[in-house]
């Protein structure tokens, strides 16, 4: 029973509850369990099971008075660790935040929590969302539930790491992610996940630990096309407290899914042929053609010219924009503070000690190349081809609906691979980046298993705030796919 | 365009980072080797090209000015690593 539990969809479970058939208490017992059987993934920083349970109780109490909240009353989620909740200890996997616990609750995980869902903890990540690998983290690297292979731990992908895995793993029924350059998209694509990142705005990002904000930005990581839909659907929306936030109706997600293709034009950008593109990439993007085309979907090829110059820019206004929000921590007001004799020296001392490499080294970039006689040609340059980059996009989407691509060039590499060079990490976001950098909403939906048997995603990118198109196409895909693939666990 | 140990203390000296000695060097190599990958743009053609301020077309709201949250000091101040009654304790900056 309890297997079948953690096996089901978001959207089955939320049909249960709905026809008591389930109770949230038995459903959230059967995912602690099964969190506390998958410790060795390390997917968790923090388990919250009283919490959950306390919930998880009140869904049920809601329930038995006709008074439930909807759809996601009672459904166990995961939070990635970089939301702020209220007395819950937030990390961002980073050693700078030790024991912090917010006095509030990020918007995103307020509305979740409005709408009933129970919280069963805070998902491991990449120190500050910074990284493709999950093993920047300060509490350790997460572990593929697909793995090992031959003898070895696979990586998640990362940012989004512990979120990827635990839903692949059947720990929660979906989790929130949050994406900057592919951070929920290339670990939804190496954990055979359905992971969305909505248009910039659509997510309040008050209250979320900030990497980039111009890039930041909150999704939804579920086992389904349409669970995805159905987190998402809780997540966003206008908030005053966020500027960036866009005051623009929401759909209704879920209703896009139904409706067919037929009509559309699929855009394949040719720039994306990368050279070197492992031949099972590419055969698994001309499957996904062929799968849309049969659908009654057209797919033509566009241009994309300013694509290779994508990641540079995104290594310019990234770490920029990390240098600055990152600041903030300096041993006063919150988590880890290492003596000094002088302030100055107590700073040093704190964010020395406190950021680990990889953070350290995006934050001395961004410092770089925004100080005195650098700013106009890094970072300034940088935010010029960014207009390019945007421009590009928006060309095409003059005669597409939609672009398809792969959405990393490989899958999951082994946990200590691709550690002693910077730059060879930073490739695997090559096809998602361009896509944060316009602003555009884009999903990851897993397509088939490569080779050595490990999942394979494509990407969907869409217009503005046409999330429903990306959806509608993403649910083909899965459909034609018929992926059903589960770790070995 | 590499960035010499000299350089590398500066910057971090600049984001408040302790780096220990031995560590410019190195850290200036991978410095160096990221600041060369996004070297590439310098070859982009950008004239005319107005640089990206917002990403979506949307135009930065008002609203009134007003108080709209306070009188959470506790909250605020629970997280301090060191407090002296309602403050931040810090080095002492004043003599």
């Amino acid at each position: 029973m309890s297997a079948t539990l953690t096996s089901m969809t978001l959207a089955e479970a939320s049909q249960q509850l709905q026809a008591r058939a389930l109770s949230a208490v038995e459903l959230t017992r059967a995912h602690l369990d099964a969190m506390a059987s998958h410790r060795s993934l390390n997917a968790f920083i923090t388990e919250t099971p009283e919490l959950a349970l306390e919930r998880a109780a009140e869904a049920d109490a809601r329930r038995a008075q006709d008074a439930a909240l909807g759809p996601l009353d009672g459904i166990p989620i995961a939070i990635k660790d970089l939301f702020c909740t209220e007395g819950v200890l937030t990390t961002a996997a980073s050693h700078i935040l030790d024991g912090f616990r917010p006095p509030y609750e990020s918007t995103v995980t307020a509305k979740l929590k409005a709408q009933g869902a129970v919280m069963l903890g805070k998902t491991n990540l990449d120190e500050f969302a910074m990284g493709s690998s999950n093993i920047t983290s300060y509490y350790g690297p997460v572990k593929n539930p697909w793995g090992p292979v031959d003898g070895k731990d696979l990586v998640p992908g990362g940012s989004s790491g512990g979120s990827a895995a635990a839903v692949a793993a059947g720990l929660c029924l979906a989790a929130t992610g949050t994406d900057t350059g592919g951070s929920i998209r290339q670990p939804a694509s190496f954990c055979g996940i359905v992971g969305i990142k909505p248009t910039y705005g659509r997510c309040s990002r008050w209250g979320i630990v900030a990497f980039a904000s111009s890039l930041d930005q909150a999704g939804a990581m579920a086992r389904s096309v349409r669970d995805a839909a159905m987190l998402l659907q809780g997540m966003v929306g206008h908030d005053p407290r966020d500027s960036t936030s866009a005051p623009v109706p929401v759909p209704d997600f879920a209703a896009a899914l139904g409706q067919d293709i037929r009509g559309l034009k699929i855009g394949i950008p040719r720039e994306y042929r990368i050279e070197g593109m492992a031949a099972e990439i590419d055969a698994l993007w001309r499957q996904g053609c062929a799968w849309l085309e049969d659908a009654g979907a057209t797919t033509v090829e566009i241009s994309l010219p300013h694509t290779r110059h994508a990641l540079p820019t995104y290594y310019i206004i990234a770490p920029a924009e990390a240098s600055s929000n990152l600041a903030r921590y300096d041993g006063v007001r919150f988590g880890l503070r290492v003596p000094g004799a002088s302030l100055d020296e107590m700073y040093q001392n704190t964010r020395g000690e406190g950021f680990g490499a990889e953070v350290r080294r995006r934050i001395l970039i961004g410092t770089y190349v925004l100080s005195a006689g650098y700013y106009d040609a890094y970072y300034l340059k940088a935010q010029k081809v960014r207009t390019l980059i945007a421009n590009d996009f928006r060309e095409a989407f003059r005669s597409v609906d939609a672009v398809l691509t792969p959405t990393a060039p490989s899958d999951a590499f082994a946990i200590g691979e691709r550690l002693d060079d910077p730059i060879m990490m930073y490739l695997n976001d090559v096809f998602t980046v361009p896509t944060s950098l316009a602003g555009l909403p884009g999903i990851s939906v897993p397509g088939g298993l490569s080779g050595r048997g490990l999942p394979l995603g494509l990407q969907v990118i869409g217009r503005p705030f046409d999330e429903e198109a990306v959806l509608r196409i993403a649910a083909v895909i899965e459909r034609c796919a018929g992926f059903s693939g589960r770790p070995r666990g | 365009m590499s960035l010499d140990p000299e350089t590398v203390r500066t910057i971090a000296a600049l984001a408040r980072l302790r780096v220990a000695a031995d560590q410019l060097g190195h850290l200036g190599e991978e410095l160096s080797a990221i600041i060369g990958f996004v070297e590439q743009l310098q070859g982009v053609d950008t004239a005319d090209v107005a640089p990206m301020t917002s990403v979506i077309d949307l135009l930065l709201p008002e609203r009134v000015d007003a108080v709209t949250d306070g009188n959470c000091r506790e909250g605020v101040l629970a997280n301090a690593p060191e407090r002296i009654d309602c403050f931040y304790a810090v080095p002492k900056v004043v003599e």
